[in-house]
């Protein structure tokens, strides 16, 4: 056996590198501060890596399965008699794989701010912050137990929003970071009071106990019932309701395209990579649960996702914020995982959809994270997070553009990046299960393509803007991280992760089904040259030339008409029948009915205002009549 | 009387010898020399606070009417811990020119009222419940019209004063009641022959009407808002604080242990009541401007928040009470040493003045960001594990609805402590506090609350503790 007792330092080494920058970091100089926090965080990357390697490979699997070990357990809180709170580290295939993204993805940002924060005001605050972020999720994603989980929860929202929030000065980042907080704290709180029915029956907060497939533990609840729904489904649902909030579900979505108000490479960590796949992993913690005792849940889940999936990929479209494509992006991505989990089966082969969304988070996290720090490097070349000021990029940032490149073929599914292969997973999982979200599924495939490459070549290509200051390629230090992302982003796919990651522990053989695949690439591609003739046109002539050759120049040839069936099909049908409505929609009536409650209860409060008079005779009418209204309740109540 | 009665009421005998002393000490003192009876209670009140955690024993005096065991007297800790933070925040204001003349009265008054509270909290049988409700409610009027130059004073003082007549009237009334359908006023006879006649259930809701009075339920809060406003902000936050609390401590055993019997009656009552409480308490407290009005109401919700965990019943129930009131002292007491220190400095108490104030006193906004993401219930800090334990407390019963109103409420009451945070942090200012250096004691009661805020938090041994003495009684 292997001792893993030392995990608790992946843990905890974070913490103190908050804890010594944020009570030191103000007297320290600003590099100092950066090199320490990505010091530590190298460390607690490296422990990982070394725990993943230890548990994957030396480890000797029991009747062919990873089982999950407690590599450290305490005693926090004897709730009652019967009850208590562990804290501790629990490994298995899906925590030891998200600790490895974790701290991968950390330590590029870590790296990366250091360059991209420069001359940043709280650049010292920023780093204990991005430690205090790191401890967080990674305190969640190890959770032996199901509050601590919770508090992984509550933390990592917390310091999202001490995160987005970092431009304090600029009210629309204050509003971002407030709106992010409430409502992911409002689903939060669905996810404790799940809790509190799930531990009611169960008399247990232990993850070991609760998903053991010993379904015995959950006998008592699924008797009780509340509307028609047994306690156990409500139970299940309501802790989706938090992951949903984390992982940005419709309708809970509307916080995620406003936090990109924070830095970007916090975009980068917490808002593509980390933080909202926590909801992902919530659900794929519980999954064995989900899919023996509430199987309707796992259901809604899937429709959830499906929906999600396209209805972020439609508004992508027409968006201007580069951040705001991404973000959308990340919904949909999220939205894949999810349904992925939703028509997963249990063992085996069947579980094919819990492996694939496993896959997709792990491969998303690098081509996103990679996207995020890209976008960061042309904001901080030229300023701007507007599209339309953007431009013919590729001449001044050769390395932005190369890595870009690679991302944007991952996340629209091209072979042999690492995108497609988990793609084409979750594609074989939603063809086996429900045809309704596979097909739903292959939209969304070519939609990203589209919107994707709109991005890329409006960026890239393009017009050629009239730059101020000439842009310039990033610094090394924002530059190699982009590097390293680029080639995870590249390879991650070949990683056979059947193997690895399963519902049930056993590794099993997948295989590629060219019938998935073949649909799904020709559509990608066919999203990527809709969108390279409609936006990459407005280049130079000369560069129209060099790469219009063959098929290209005849396209181009034949453009007269393509471009008039394009911009009808494109412009005025999608455009403005589907995705400006659905973009509206999201805006005003999704956003709108918050701010409708937030109106409701903003007036209530100014109506009742005149209960409080300040006079004296008023109050005590008010006590008297409210002790005569009790009494009468009483009457009422029990004679 | 011999020396193990003396032991059992040490809480009390101490506090009534410190007073004793404190009043020589005014007679004999030097008119220059005054201001140094300040320091000089606060150390004894330090002392008195340090030898009230020795062990004490189990035991009741006079016939039953005085009780005394670990619980009881680990509450009383919590008061004075509560307490000496407040006479550490009042200090500054007391030194003030206007104040010099009174120092020992302010003194002297807020101890009676604590002298009060102690044996309401060691009560066993009405009459010593109403006594030690009096004895703490009439010199807190005294207190709230102190400032006598200031006309909200004085109307904060005659308010307090016949509200609280009023309550007090009916609250005998329904003592009366119970007492002459059970034939006794001691509380173990008075549950043995508890029955559920109408008479006892009227009687019991005058009772409930007259305690909602002290802990500002909704509809019996209507005082709290003008009564903070006016008075003196160290009363403020002792009637937010350590009056709510030990009313709140004694109503909840009264309801366990006197009228533990008919629980599903109550039920309905507290269930109504919390409801309402939290709701208005919020509704209230989004349009404040004034910050000692919106601490008031944003007290009044918290009083909401720890009757969901009174519903829970047992042990549970008792514990999830006393470590919230444990935690809010702290948490409360923080964000009122800000608003004291920023008054007594810049006489400003709106929350307009606020703007900008992260820029002049980075370290005083930390802590009143401390304090409002404890009572918003944020972790890691103590109010999430307050209101964590409530919540759960309630959830054991099967009370579910009654906790998602809780929680609607507690994300609603996050949208206006972030209000105060947006002041501090991002609404530019003009002219903003400038910047200044509290004095000493006022420093080291922020500190007390800082940790406080922190370590009960995270030690789960206080939680342990508290359960284990609940289990006791």
């Amino acid at each position: 056996m292997i001792d893993y007792t030392y995990t608790i330092w992946i843990v905890l080494i974070p913490l103190i590198m908050f804890v010594i920058l944020g009570l030191f970091g103000s007297k320290m100089k600003p590099n100092l501060a950066g090199i320490l926090g990505s010091a530590g965080l190298f460390t607690t990357t490296i422990l990982s890596y070394l725990t993943a390697y230890f548990y994957f490979f030396k480890a000797e699997p029991i009747n062919g399965a990873f089982t999950s070990i407690t590599a450290y357990n305490v005693e926090w809180l004897k709730f009652s008699d019967s009850l208590s709170i562990h804290l501790g580290v629990l490994l298995d295939p899906i925590s030891v794989m998200m600790l490895v993204v974790i701290t991968t993805i950390s330590l590029m940002v870590h790296i990366y701010s250091i360059g991209y924060m420069k001359g940043d005001s709280g650049f010292q605050r920023f780093f204990a912050f991005l430690s205090l972020f790191t401890f967080s999720m990674l305190g969640l994603v190890v959770s032996t137990d199901i509050i601590q989980m919770y508090i992984g929860f509550e933390m990592v929202g917390l310091s999202s929003y001490l995160l987005i929030g970092h431009y304090y000065e600029k009210p629309s980042a204050v509003a971002a970071s407030n709106k992010a907080f409430i409502v992911t704290r409002f689903a939060d709180f669905g996810f404790l009071i799940g809790i509190l029915l799930v531990s009611f029956y169960t008399g247990t907060f232990d993850f070991n106990v609760l998903t053991n497939n010993d379904a015995s533990v959950y006998t008592s609840m699924g008797h009780a019932s509340f509307l028609g729904m047994s306690a156990l489904t409500w139970g299940m649902f309501l802790i989706f309701i938090g992951g949903a909030g984390k992982s940005a579900m419709f309708p809970l979505h509307i916080w995620l395209p406003d936090a990109m108000e924070g830095p970007t490479p916090v975009s980068a960590l917490i808002h593509a990579a980390t933080m909202v796949v926590a909801g992902v992993y919530l659900v794929a913690r519980m999954f064995i649960v989900y899919h023996f005792q509430a199987p309707g849940t796992l259901e809604f889940i899937a429709y959830v996702g499906a929906f999600t999936s396209l209805f972020a990929a439609i508004i992508a479209i027409t968006q201007y914020d580069i951040k705001r494509i991404l973000a959308f992006s990340t919904l949909s991505q999220i939205g894949y995982m999810m349904l992925a989990l939703g028509v997963s089966g249990y063992g085996g082969e069947g579980g094919v959809g819990y492996m694939a969304s496993m896959f997709h988070l792990f491969t998303h996290a690098m081509f996103k994270g990679l996207l995020f720090l890209g976008a960061g490097s042309i904001i901080h070349a030229i300023h701007s997070n507007d599209l339309r000021d953007m431009g013919n990029l590729r001449k001044y940032m050769p390395i932005t553009f190369i890595t870009f490149a690679i991302a944007v073929l991952s996340i629209s599914g091209i072979p042999p990046f690492s995108g497609f292969w988990s793609k084409d997973e979750i594609l074989a999982a939603a063809f086996e299960h429900n045809k309704l979200i596979y097909f739903s599924s292959v939209l969304v495939a070519g939609l990203t393509a589209f919107y994707m490459s709109r991005l890329f070549f409006t960026v890239f290509y393009g017009k050629k803007t009239d730059y101020k200051h000439e842009p310039h390629e990033s610094s090394l230090l924002m530059t190699i991280p982009l590097m390293i992302l680029a080639f995870a982003a590249t390879f991650a796919g070949f990683i056979p992760f059947s193997s690895f990651v399963t519902s049930d522990g056993k590794a099993f053989e997948s295989s590629l089904s060219l019938s998935i695949a073949i649909p799904s690439v020709i559509i990608a591609l066919s999203g990527i040259v809709l969108a390279f003739l409609l936006y990459h046109k407005k280049s130079d002539v000369p560069d129209k030339i060099t790469v219009s050759l063959g098929f290209l120049y005849r396209a181009t040839l034949n453009k007269f008409y393509f471009d008039e069936i394009y911009l009808f099909v494109t412009r005025k049908i999608i455009f403005n029948l589907i995705s400006r409505p659905i973009a509206w929609f999201d805006k005003h009536i999704i956003d709108g009915s918050m701010d409708g409650i937030a109106w409701i209860i903003e007036t209530t409060s100014i109506k009742i205002k005149g209960l409080q008079s300040g006079q004296l005779q008023q109050y005590a009418f008010v006590f008297v009549s409210g002790t005569i209204i009790l009494v009468l309740f009483f009457a009422y109540w029990f004679i | 009387m011999n020396l193990q009665n003396f032991l059992l009421m040490r809480h009390e005998l101490l506090l009534i010898l410190l007073v004793i002393v404190i009043i020589f000490a005014e007679i004999f003192s030097k008119e220059e020399t005054k201001h140094r009876i300040i320091n000089f209670s606060i150390v004894l009140f330090f002392i008195q606070t340090v030898v009230g955690f020795l062990p004490v024993t189990q035991g009741e005096l006079f016939g039953g009417m005085f009780q005394n065991d670990i619980f009881r007297s680990t509450f009383k800790n919590i008061l004075n811990i509560g307490v000496l933070i407040v006479l550490l925040q009042s200090s500054a204001w007391l030194r003030k020119e206007e104040n010099k003349e009174k120092i020992s009265e302010y003194i002297i008054l807020l101890l009676s009222t604590l002298i009060g509270m102690f044996f309401m909290v060691s009560s066993g049988d009405f009459l010593m419940m109403y006594i030690g409700l009096e004895l703490a409610s009439l010199p807190l009027a005294a207190l709230a019209a102190y400032e006598t130059k200031k006309a909200k004073s004085a109307e904060a003082g005659i308010k307090l004063l016949l509200i609280s007549s009023l309550s007090t009237g009916i609250l005998l009334y329904g003592i009366s009641m119970i007492y002459g359908t059970t034939g006794s006023i001691y509380f173990a006879d008075v549950a043995a022959n508890f029955g559920n006649s109408s008479l006892q259930i009227l009687g019991f809701i005058f009772f409930v009407a007259g305690m909602g009075f002290k802990i500002s339920l909704v509809p019996f809060h209507l005082w709290t808002a003008d009564v903070y406003e006016g008075a003196p902000i160290g009363i403020t936050a002792y009637l937010s604080v350590i009056s709510k609390g030990a009313a709140i401590f004694i109503f909840t055993i009264i309801l366990y242990k006197v009228f533990g019997a008919i629980s599903h009656t109550w039920n309905p009552l507290i269930y109504a009541l919390a409801v309402a409480t939290m709701t208005i308490g919020n509704l209230f407290a989004i349009r404040q401007n004034n910050m000692k009005r919106f601490l008031a109401f944003s007290s009044i919700a918290q009083a909401g928040f720890i009757l969901v965990g009174i519903l829970g019943l047992g042990d549970m129930g008792s514990t999830s009470v006393v470590y919230y009131i444990l935690v809010y002292i702290f948490t409360n007491l923080a964000a009122f040493g800000v608003v004291s220190a920023i008054y007594n400095e810049s006489g400003k108490e709106n929350m307009d003045d606020y703007n900008g104030l992260y820029k002049t006193n980075p370290k005083l906004s930390l802590v009143m960001t401390l304090a409002l993401f404890s009572l918003a219930g944020i972790p890691p800090v103590a109010g999430f594990f307050g209101k964590f334990f409530l919540f759960t407390s309630a959830a054991s019963q099967g009370l579910y609805i009654l906790v998602l109103i809780g929680v609607l409420n507690a994300t609603l009451s996050l949208y206006y402590y972030l209000k105060v945070a947006k002041a501090i942090f991002i609404d530019p200012s003009d002219n903003p506090i400038p910047y200044f250096k509290s004095d000493f004691n006022a420093r080291v009661g922020l500190l007390l609350c800082v940790i406080g805020i922190i370590v009960v938090g995270f030690a789960a041994s206080i939680y342990e503790a508290i359960y284990s003495f609940s289990s006791l009684i």
